[in-house]
């Protein structure tokens, strides 16, 4: 009994910190132990031990009781002068990020076995990584988020910086100027709410998330002829959009994950740009409910531009990663539409619409990893990933051309798997797409029609990108000069059969995960429903 | 308090004067034996003199000088930095190891030039304090006689720096046209019956050229890349850092008393009736740290580069001074004594790597970071503080200077400037970051390892860390300063 309490007091500060002591291990351990691959092991081991905490955590967790009442919660004074807490909590619009954080990180340990190039910068530069992920996932203190926000950036940028590919210098500092550039907004609009609410709890300002909840709807107040709530959203959504992101600031998107190794565009891709859409959620839709409410329609036309803009790039690209990427763009759509439901006149569409967005954050997570990483799987027998032939290609002979072919023949169960995950990006029923998609849209629907109709030629186009790849690159007859290629080896099976399960198992049965998040959504609903 | 009273508080600058004259007898008189043991005894026995000085003297000298916390903390970041400064220069290989006595004395003048400006309430002192740290200064840009840009460093300093201190020189007459009297409270009760604000604009705007002139504040910031460059590293990393505390030690002062309603520096401030310079200094903040970091942008040469840095840090203080809050001058000590650290780390860095790889440009750092694996982790921190990102020290001085615009509820504009300016900064921070990292190693040469470079390296870079964890106690202590 005793051992459940103190489980339960820190197992999310474990989550948080247990990666950071798995870094720190590193250094002695490469320099003392004379075993092969120990740093791996170490990596592996932490990572493999916070997905068994998450897995506990899940256990747990009672999704009917609130952040406050939730026996993991833990509130403790960080800097007193400025009311700063150390804060974490968890419930059912985190949990499904935690779960899905400790997850990729564990399959991209794996992912990275064959890095070889500096071992110890990369995995203990990947699990600081980790510790922040989870560190935003967890933290309910603004001033807490906004650190773990921030410290994020500087692992991200040395591991696309020296392990990606050839523009890796460019990708990794645009990746970082962008995100910095939102980010310091969000920092003003942290320093504002502070200010701001301060007069309305006994001049103390605060950047508790859940105080906040009640204070910020209270600010009155005028700056530049714009409500000051106004300015807040709008600063916070440039932050969060950079990173989901929104069309027009999607442009760092493509360009780091494509530069970026492997594993760490599956954590790119599968954790980071949930980040904005969390963070929206997280922040900007509980303290800001009102603004909530006059910005939808433009998050839903939003919505619509990146599943229709991420998409037709997609179609354009004859690099596979590249239309990954996009596809990408093109996913996080979909969730920005099912957000924008919440003003649905009626209450279940709203529902419908932030249920959907949430799970669509954790199967987009799922899916995006096992395409890229059976991208890379690919790229490591092959040496690159073009669909077809670029004009200006080094050998003009094969310009133009289809660059593979017929793969299936040669590589079939990786055949399969690649299969598996492009109908699950493309939305086939009884894959967990699906579900967490027509949510959106039945929400998406509820809200505003004409928006949402146009939006769903979405689901059209990423037949046509998925479908196409798939042809030119796995159908037809073999193409000769890969008739070496060997299948997918037992490890590369280990990194993606896990998501092909849960790809599967929320496809077919999906209630495990209704179940955690739609009782934070139906709170989340009814607090800006209020404000309506 | 007359003279013979007065001197008790005035220890520690009597050492220095002492100590400056001494190192110059013993150069003569010793053959060529280093003065490193003679120097760091002095300093020692300076800090030692600096622990004990009280700080409840009031006006000190006749009311030349006055003797209170703020001039005392003042003097402390300014006698560590520049300290450092001393202890390092003998690893420098520019220096020519002949004139070493000559600029440890020179060091030593500016030192109680530095001191003097902390507390000067009076217009001969803060005129002759200016002119005590400009007038070694301009030699120490030229230390290096035989180079040529060390010499167009000194020469532009010189024209430049008697240009401002001319101006402000005027513009000190003016005041004393105005008043009669050279002691900032007693013109102050003067001027506040004065109903013609365009005198008082005249004099103000004369003073602010000249203290902008030693902060570097845009548009008289044009002196600082080419004496930065020209100079020698270890001259650069002082200029820097102890006269920037310095000159905004007598800037907070002098404004706080002669030109806001209050007349102190305890209080949250308003301008003077009809003279609303809070606007002016705000304007020329926005343009100071614009200037400062798009020019960074520019440079390959590494000290150019941080010299163009440190322009774009001045404006970020300035946004929090054009605040004239009590926040913003306790902000403004905070950042500074945070800035300094951060800064003379990487500077102290660069001396390092020219001593070790001969190099000049960023481009020429390639590799760094895997043939000092320790000193190259501790850069990277310096310049992520110097970005202003957590998790470093820089972030929560960033913080500060943000917040006092909320707290004031003036100038938010002023806010996204400098937003804008953290996301350029951080480009051209991490051009540094990338040499090192990134790029293929084109450095082959074994290195030493100096052990006191060393340490003042991991001592001013660690604070980065430290003072972002637990930065409480120094905050609450500057408070107390002001209380």
């Amino acid at each position: 009994m005793e051992n459940t309490i103190f489980m339960q007091n820190s197992i999310l500060s474990l989550l948080i910190f247990l990666p950071v002591l798995g870094a720190i291990l590193m250094l002695p351990a490469s320099k003392y132990l004379k075993i092969p691959n120990i740093i791996k092991y170490i990596a592996l081991f932490t990572t493999g031990i916070q997905l068994i905490l998450s897995a506990w955590l899940y256990i747990n967790f009672d999704s009917t009781l609130s952040v406050m009442e939730s026996p993991f919660t833990v509130q403790v004074n960080w800097i007193k002068h400025f009311n700063i807490e150390y804060f974490v909590g968890v419930d059912g619009l985190s949990i499904p990020m935690v779960l899905l954080t400790a997850l990729l990180s564990f399959i991209c340990i794996l992912a990275s076995w064959n890095i070889d190039k500096k071992p110890l910068g990369y995995f203990s530069l990947f699990l600081l990584l980790d510790a922040g992920m989870m560190g935003v996932f967890l933290s309910l203190d603004f001033f807490l988020f906004y650190i773990f926000w921030e410290v994020m950036l500087l692992p991200m940028y040395f591991l696309i910086g020296i392990w990606g590919g050839p523009q890796r210098h460019y990708a990794a500092i645009k990746f970082f100027l962008y995100t910095l550039f939102g980010s310091l907004f969000m920092l003003l609009a942290m320093i504002g709410l502070w200010y701001f609410t301060a007069p309305f709890n006994n001049n103390e300002g605060t950047f508790n998330l859940i105080k906040l909840i009640q204070l910020s709807p209270m600010i009155d107040s005028q700056l530049w002829g714009f409500d000051i709530q106004w300015l807040l959203w709008i600063a916070l959504f440039i932050g969060f959009a950079i990173k989901v992101p929104v069309f027009p600031f999607h442009t760092w998107l493509p360009l780091a994950h494509v530069e970026a190794p492997t594993a760490i565009s599956v954590i790119l891709a599968g954790v980071l740009l949930k980040m904005g859409t969390y963070g929206l959620l997280r922040i900007s839709y509980p303290l800001l409910p009102g603004e909530v409410v006059a910005f939808s329609y433009t998050l839903a036309i939003l919505g619509v531009i990146n599943i229709l803009w991420g998409a037709m790039c997609a179609i354009a690209q004859i690099d596979l990663k590249k239309m990954v990427a996009y596809s990408s763009v093109s996913h996080m759509g979909y969730v920005l539409l099912g957000m924008s439901a919440v003003v649905s006149p009626s209450l279940a569409g709203a529902e419908a619409g932030l249920n959907g967005a949430v799970m669509q954050m954790f199967n987009h997570g799922t899916i995006t990893a096992m395409l890229f990483l059976l991208v890379g799987v690919l790229y490591d027998q092959a040496h690159h990933r073009w669909i077809v032939y670029p004009d200006n290609y080094k050998d003009q002979e094969l310009a133009g051309k289809l660059a593979f072919g017929g793969i299936a023949t040669q590589m079939p169960v990786f055949s399969a798997f690649v299969a598996l995950a492009f109908f699950a990006g493309l939305g086939l029923p009884a894959l967990s797409g699906f579900i967490s998609e027509a949510l959106c849209f039945i929400g998406g629907f509820s809200a505003f029609r004409l928006v949402t109709a146009i939006g769903t030629l979405g689901i059209l186009l990423g037949a046509v990108y998925l479908l196409r790849a798939y042809q030119r690159v796995f159908l037809g007859p073999l193409n000769d000069s890969y008739n070496k290629l060997i299948d997918i080896n037992s490890r590369e099976l280990a990194t993606v059969v896990p998501i092909a399960f849960l790809v599967l198992l929320f496809g077919v049965f999906p209630k495990p995960l209704v179940d955690m998040v739609s009782s934070s959504i139906s709170s989340l609903v009814s607090v800006i429903q209020g404000a309506m | 308090m007359n003279n013979i009273q007065s001197l008790q508080y005035f220890l520690p600058e009597l050492l220095i004067t002492i100590t400056a004259l001494f190192v110059i007898v013993f150069d003569l008189i010793s053959q060529k034996k280093s003065n490193n043991l003679l120097v760091s005894v002095a300093l020692f026995c300076i800090a030692w003199l600096l622990y004990q000085l009280p700080s409840n003297g009031g006006e000190i000298f006749n009311g030349m000088l006055i003797n209170d916390k703020f001039s005392l903390y003042f003097k402390w970041i300014i006698f560590i930095s520049t300290g450092a400064v001393i202890l390092v220069s003998k690893y420098s290989n520019e220096l020519d190891k002949e004139y070493k006595a000559e600029f440890d004395a020179l060091l030593l003048f500016v030192l109680l030039g530095m001191f003097l400006m902390t507390n000067s309430i009076d217009l001969l002192m803060i005129y002759l304090s200016i002119e005590l740290v400009s007038i070694p200064s301009y030699v120490l840009a030229g230390m290096l006689k035989n180079d040529k840009k060390s010499n167009e460093a000194s020469l532009k300093y010189v024209i430049f720096g008697s240009f401002a201190s001319g101006l402000m020189l005027f513009g000190l007459s003016w005041l004393y046209g105005i008043s009669g009297s050279t002691n900032i409270y007693e013109i102050y009760k003067t001027i506040q019956l004065i109903d013609n604000p365009y005198m008082i604009y005249m004099s103000l705007m004369l003073i602010l050229i000249g203290f902008g002139y030693k902060i570097s504040m845009a548009p008289l910031h044009y002196w600082t890349p080419d004496v930065y460059e020209g100079s020698p590293t270890i001259v650069t990393a002082f200029f820097s850092a102890a006269p920037k505390a310095a000159g905004f030690a007598i800037l907070i002062r002098t404004f706080f008393i002669l030109f806001t309603s209050t007349n102190s520096l305890t209080v949250d401030a308003l301008p003077l009736e009809g003279i609303d310079w809070f606007l002016i200094v705000a304007v020329l903040s926005a343009a100071t740290m614009t200037i400062g970091n798009l020019l960074a942008l520019k440079q390959d040469n590494v000290k150019r580069m941080l010299a163009y840095s440190t322009i774009s840090h001045v404006g970020f203080m300035l946004m929090a001074f054009s605040t004239a809050s009590i926040d913003a001058i306790v902000g403004i000590t905070f950042y500074l004594t945070l800035y300094m650290f951060m800064n003379l780390s990487a500077f102290f860095m660069v001396i390092h790597v020219e001593n070790n790889f001969k190099v000049k440009e960023v481009n020429q750092w390639g590799g760094i970071g895997y043939k000092t694996p320790i000193l190259a982790a501790f850069m990277v921190l310096s310049l992520v503080s110097l970005a202003g990102l957590p998790p470093t020290s820089g972030f929560v001085g960033k913080v500060y200077l943000f917040r006092t615009l909320f707290a004031t509820e003036k100038f938010y504009w002023l806010g996204i400037v400098g937003i804008l300016n953290s996301v350029i900064s951080l480009y051209y921070y991490f051009k540094i970051v990338k040499s090192m990292y990134f790029d293929e190693s084109v450095i082959e040469k074994e290195e030493n390892k100096p052990m006191l470079l060393y340490f003042f390296i991991l001592l001013f870079s660690a604070q980065n860390i430290i003072f972002y964890f637990y930065w409480q106690p120094l905050y609450n202590y500057i408070t107390k300063l002001f209380s």
